[in-house]
């Protein structure tokens, strides 16, 4: 995996070598901007829905182990 | 061979709307064939026809569509070609799968792919590799690999992909049909299990350029779900144009000059399509794409760093594969995600963080962000004095399963060519442009955004004028 | 004790979290949650499920620049949302859409104390724990509630102008009544609708270099974080002391034992992997926007009537930001100070003197007490401070005209003719022979007096009160005892 890595980031590096000053970032592709929605309630889904799906149930709610515990 | 899988998806309408079929007979001669394929083509296949609800009348008359895994359908199997999502049931649907149900172009099956749609010749599945009906020692490409087969093997009126970099494109370039990949926002994102939010895009896969051009009339449209979705200006008229007079033509140096690494017969191919385009009446000049040539770099670096953080949601908390959930956090997640993802997907998450990385960003990132503004002026600059981009869609023709899989730069390289298009947001098209030594070569014609009517026109007089027949590989 | 050493001063800044009260949440339509059943508010969008997409809540940006230009900041003309990157079971989609180096507002200030930034992002989810305490130590079990997960926040920082404990508790109160002013917020701390996190290191006064700061988490009330502030301040003065450095880590605050532990933290990496949200677009803060916003500001913020209670009616500067802050008593003072006088004659009161009795008021009825919910009308204690200011009735009486008026309500002067608390002036003959009566019942103290001893002018005094029950003003008292003495 490593040494795969390796030689796709020497390709990819040669892309540092252009000049770029002054260029600006693309984050967004397309122009548009506000897309905002209103603050208007919209159905949730089923509970029974959303926890058929959970690869652990504990209340009513998603099972994990503790964060942190050994 | 059934006549009615010979029909393309429009003349299959036409036969539906004047009641020489019935939409439950093709729905069934399709999913027959699609339940009996040798080709892996698909995860999941329908097990019936809908129920009639009057699909003869609406637009598309009840010609159901195969639709890629990553396309969410509630109830059915969405995995995104990937182990962590095995028989993973979404909740809800796709818009745009919505939307073609809707317009009478209801559910045939769920398409097989490379895992995450990260890959460019459906090898990277994890539910095995596609074969190309051509010839079942090759790779059909990818990601949209199970689609492309599908709908050139006849296992499939007519199907709808994602592209991100190639991945509608290629496929139909290797598997001899019609590949769109429509203007970035054109085609809503939601339900589309997301690969890189900044470039995937939905699109079709069809026969010919006429059906492709049905299926996007019924796909674009800015959805309320989807920020990043617009409206689309006008509507998409469908192809008529007979020659090509008035159009002209650029031929970017720096994508198709013969050190680019283009097998001779792909490069052959290509020159004598522009001559036909130049004998319909279309001028060929050269054009500049300065920073083409860094474009393969700036979407290894911006894909896999958004994918790094698209892919993070899959943890084993909520839904899909979870192993070791009695171990500790930290390890139920790196075990879960070890045993899920295959090693292509993490490669592009590893290679994502890093590009990500504090101390590497700039470098790394951020430049890539710049490129992509300079590939997009480029195009830009290019579309003031021609009307269409033309290149080879793929460098070379469909090359023998396990023969790219050692190096992932060779794969990468396969997209050199399609992936400036995705960076700059712009819609291209690939069309099937003949055979090279017995497999089909694709030849991609690329124009500004939202320009796709006049794209798909292009297209369908070049079409009409190379007379591609596919038949062989539908068996 | 204080923290405050002649050699360190401490420097704090404050990271405030603060729940919008929009009727959705930040990228999608599920309602907010009130102590409602698990997992019924949820959707796509807020378990993070593939192929989800976020959608900005108008109302939430709405809120957040009636924030910023409140609290005087520059609303940014263009900001970007940027995913910030890391893995917990309550972030479903293993990142939070954030804003980083682009956000709405900058600058600003409130009080004195000057506002670094604020910005938009959605809150994480429930986890809950099982295990006797419900707390993170000591369980290995836990599980996932996703309603309150894309709850809209508001992230206001600071820059670090606190410099006390008090001020850590003080100035917050100040940012709350302003938000509870604007709606935006329940802003209530046990809820969780107001979070405050503090940053404090110290260095050597007349320093103006920082020193390294630690963060403090888990302060769920004002007073709490008053005193895990100070608490802090002492460690960290403690440490340099004995040469040790001050590590920059992230502590929890227990206030059952005023001790601060570390927090295990809880991202793997410090590195959040910054980078702009591809799945949604900038906002532009149009015109249109900020005009809409500015429309529905209060037309006068806590700290302009602060200022406004000092210049203008002559508060002192504690008082005046008392009865700002709590927006119940200034507005109670405000009517007073409208309120007719007896006889429908339009009466002046002395806001001032006003302004002493409102205390007064507020320990009689407590201090969580809303003044206008009480049998006080805002008018009697107008005739009240009026009556004491033209000396009507002594500073003694008054007091306990106004007890009488909390248990009964009722009209001042009433109150006084009924109990016979009106004042004992020099022009009433029985002031005159009790203070007769005061000279030659002591006169070693008169003689003190006589000799230079003001002091001893203090039980002259007494005496004569005691003898009318506190019905005479003190100082009107030794007014006229210095004047019989020939002083």
């Amino acid at each position: 995996m490593a040494t795969e890595l390796s030689h796709v980031l020497d390709h990819i590096e040669k892309i540092r070598e252009l000049d770029l000053e002054g260029v600006p970032p693309t984050s967004h592709v397309i122009d548009v901007v506000n897309a905002l929605r209103a603050d208007e309630p919209e159905p949730s889904l089923p509970r029974e829905v959303i926890l058929a799906a959970a690869p652990e149930r504990i209340n009513d709610g998603f099972g994990v182990p503790t964060p942190g515990a050994a | 061979m059934s006549e009615l899988t010979d029909l393309t998806a429009a003349a299959a309408a036409e036969r539906i709307r004047a009641r020489e079929i019935a939409p439950a007979e093709l729905f069934e001669a399709y999913r027959a064939r699609a339940a009996a394929n040798d080709l892996n083509a698909y995860t999941w296949v329908a097990d019936a026809p809908p129920p009639d609800d009057g699909s003869a009348q609406a637009p598309l008359a009840g010609v159901p569509v195969a639709v890629k895994d990553l396309f969410c359908t509630e109830g059915v199997p969405s995995q995104s070609g990937s182990k962590i999502l095995e028989g993973y049931r979404p909740p809800y649907t796709a818009t745009v799968v919505a939307k073609l149900a809707q317009a009478g172009a209801p559910l045939l099956g769920k398409t097989n792919q490379d895992e995450f749609a990260m890959g460019s010749s459906n090898e990277n599945s994890g539910f095995g590799p596609v074969l190309n009906p051509w010839d079942r020692s090759r790779v059909p490409g990818g990601s949209s690999g199970g689609s492309a087969a599908a709908v050139a093997a006849g296992l499939a009126p007519w199907a709808i992909g994602t592209d991100t970099g190639g991945s509608i494109r290629q496929p139909a370039a290797l598997c001899g049909i019609v590949g769109l990949k429509p203007t970035y926002g054109a085609c809503s994102r939601y339900g589309m299990i997301a690969f890189a939010s900044s470039l995937d895009q939905a699109g079709p896969l069809t026969r010919d350029v006429t059906d492709a051009a049905l299926i996007l009339r019924h796909t674009i449209g800015r959805d309320r779900h989807d920020s990043t979705s617009l409206e689309f200006p006008g509507e998409i008229a469908l192809p008529q144009a007979e020659d090509l007079k008035g159009i002209r033509l650029g031929v970017p140096e720096e994508l198709t000059g013969a050190e680019g690494g283009i097998e001779p017969g792909v490069h052959e191919n290509y020159n004598a399509i522009i001559a036909l385009a130049e004998g319909l009446g279309a001028t060929v000049e050269p054009c500049r794409l300065e920073h083409a040539p860094h474009a393969l770099s700036a979407y290894y670096l911006i894909a896999p760093a958004e994918a790094s953080a698209n892919l993070a949601r899959f943890d084993g908390v909520r839904y899909g594969l979870r192993v070791d959930g009695d171990a500790d956090l930290i390890t139920m997640y790196s075990r879960t995600r070890n045993a899920g993802f295959g090693p292509e997907v993490k490669r592009r998450i590893m290679l994502g963080t890093y590009a990500l990385s504090s101390g590497y960003y700039d470098a790394y990132y951020g430049t890539a962000q710049k490129v992509r503004t300079k590939i997009a002026e480029d195009f830009h600059t290019a579309f003031e004095r021609f009307d269409f981009i033309v290149t080879p869609t793929s460098p070379w023709t469909a090359f023998e399963l396990g023969s790219k899989t050692a190096d992932p730069l060779a794969m990468y390289l396969n997209d050199f060519m399609t992936v400036p298009m995705s960076l700059a947001g712009i819609p291209a098209i690939s069309i099937p442009s003949g055979l090279s030594e017995g497999l089909p070569v694709g030849f991609q014609l690329a124009g500004p955004a939202f320009s796709e009517s006049r794209l798909l026109d292009a297209a369908y007089a070049l079409e009409r004028a190379i007379g591609f027949d596919g038949s062989e590989a539908r068996g | 004790m204080s923290p405050l050493t002649p050699e360190y001063e401490p420097v704090i800044g404050l990271e405030i979290h603060v729940q919008l009260s929009t009727r959705t949440k930040m990228f999608c339509g599920c309602r907010l949650s009130f102590n409602d059943p698990p997992n019924i508010h949820t959707c796509p969008t807020c378990l993070g499920l593939p192929g989800a997409l976020p959608v900005v809540n108008a109302r939430a940006i709405h809120f957040g620049i009636m924030i910023g230009l409140a609290l005087g900041c520059e609303i940014a003309e263009r900001s970007l949302f940027h995913r910030k990157n890391y893995f917990y079971p309550d972030l479903p989609k293993g990142y939070q859409i954030s804003q980083y180096d682009v956000p709405l507002c900058r600058g600003g200030r409130l009080g004195d104390v000057r506002i670094h930034r604020v910005h938009l992002e959605e809150d994480a989810a429930k986890l809950n724990h099982l295990g006797a305490s419900g707390r993170i130590h000591g369980s290995d079990r836990s599980w996932v509630d996703f309603n309150r997960g894309g709850t809209p926040l508001v992230e206001i920082v600071t820059e670090p102008d606190l410099r006390s404990p008090e001020q850590a508790r003080e100035w917050p109160a100040l940012l709350r009544t302003t938000l509870r002013q604007l709606g935006v917020s329940d802003v209530n701390m046990e809820e969780g609708s107001l979070r405050v996190d503090a940053n404090v290191s110290v260095r050597p006064v007349g320093s103006t270099q920082l020193g390294t700061k630690t963060e403090l988490k888990n302060m769920n009330s004002f007073r709490f974080l008053e005193r895990g502030v100070r608490a802090e301040i002492s460690r960290q003065i403690a440490l340099l002391e004995r040469g040790e450095p001050v590590m920059q880590e992230t502590l929890h605050f227990d206030p059952a034992t005023d001790t601060l532990t570390p927090l295990r933290s809880k991202e793997e990496a410090h590195d959040y992997r910054y980078f702009p949200e591809p799945d949604l677009v900038p906002v532009l803060a149009t015109e249109e926007m900020l005009a809409a916003a500015r429309a529905d500001l209060p037309t006068e913020l806590p700290a302009e009537r602060a200022a406004r209670f000092e210049t203008e009616l002559g508060l002192n500067a504690d008082t005046a930001r008392l009865f700002a802050f709590r927006t119940e008593l200034g507005d109670y003072f405000e009517r007073a100070l409208a309120a007719a006088g007896g006889n429908g004659e339009q009466r002046e009161v002395d806001p001032v003197e006003l302004s002493n009795w409102i205390p007064q008021l507020v320990e009689r009825i407590g201090s969580d007490a809303d003044p206008a919910g009480s049998n006080v009308a805002p008018e009697s204690l107008a005739t009240l401070a009026t009556m004491v200011k033209a000396k009507e009735v002594s500073r003694d009486a008054a007091r306990e005209v106004l007890t009488r008026l909390v248990q009964e309500g009722g009209d001042p002067r009433a109150i006084v003719e009924r109990e016979g608390l009106g004042a004992l002036t020099a022009e009433d003959d029985g002031l005159g022979k009790l203070i007769d009566r005061a000279l030659a019942a002591d006169p070693a103290a008169v003689n003190q007096v006589r000799s230079g001893n003001m002091k001893a002018i203090g039980p002259l005094v007494g005496y004569v009160m005691r003898e009318t029950k506190g019905r005479a003003d003190g100082g009107e008292i030794t007014r006229l005892i210095r004047a019989r003495l020939g002083l």
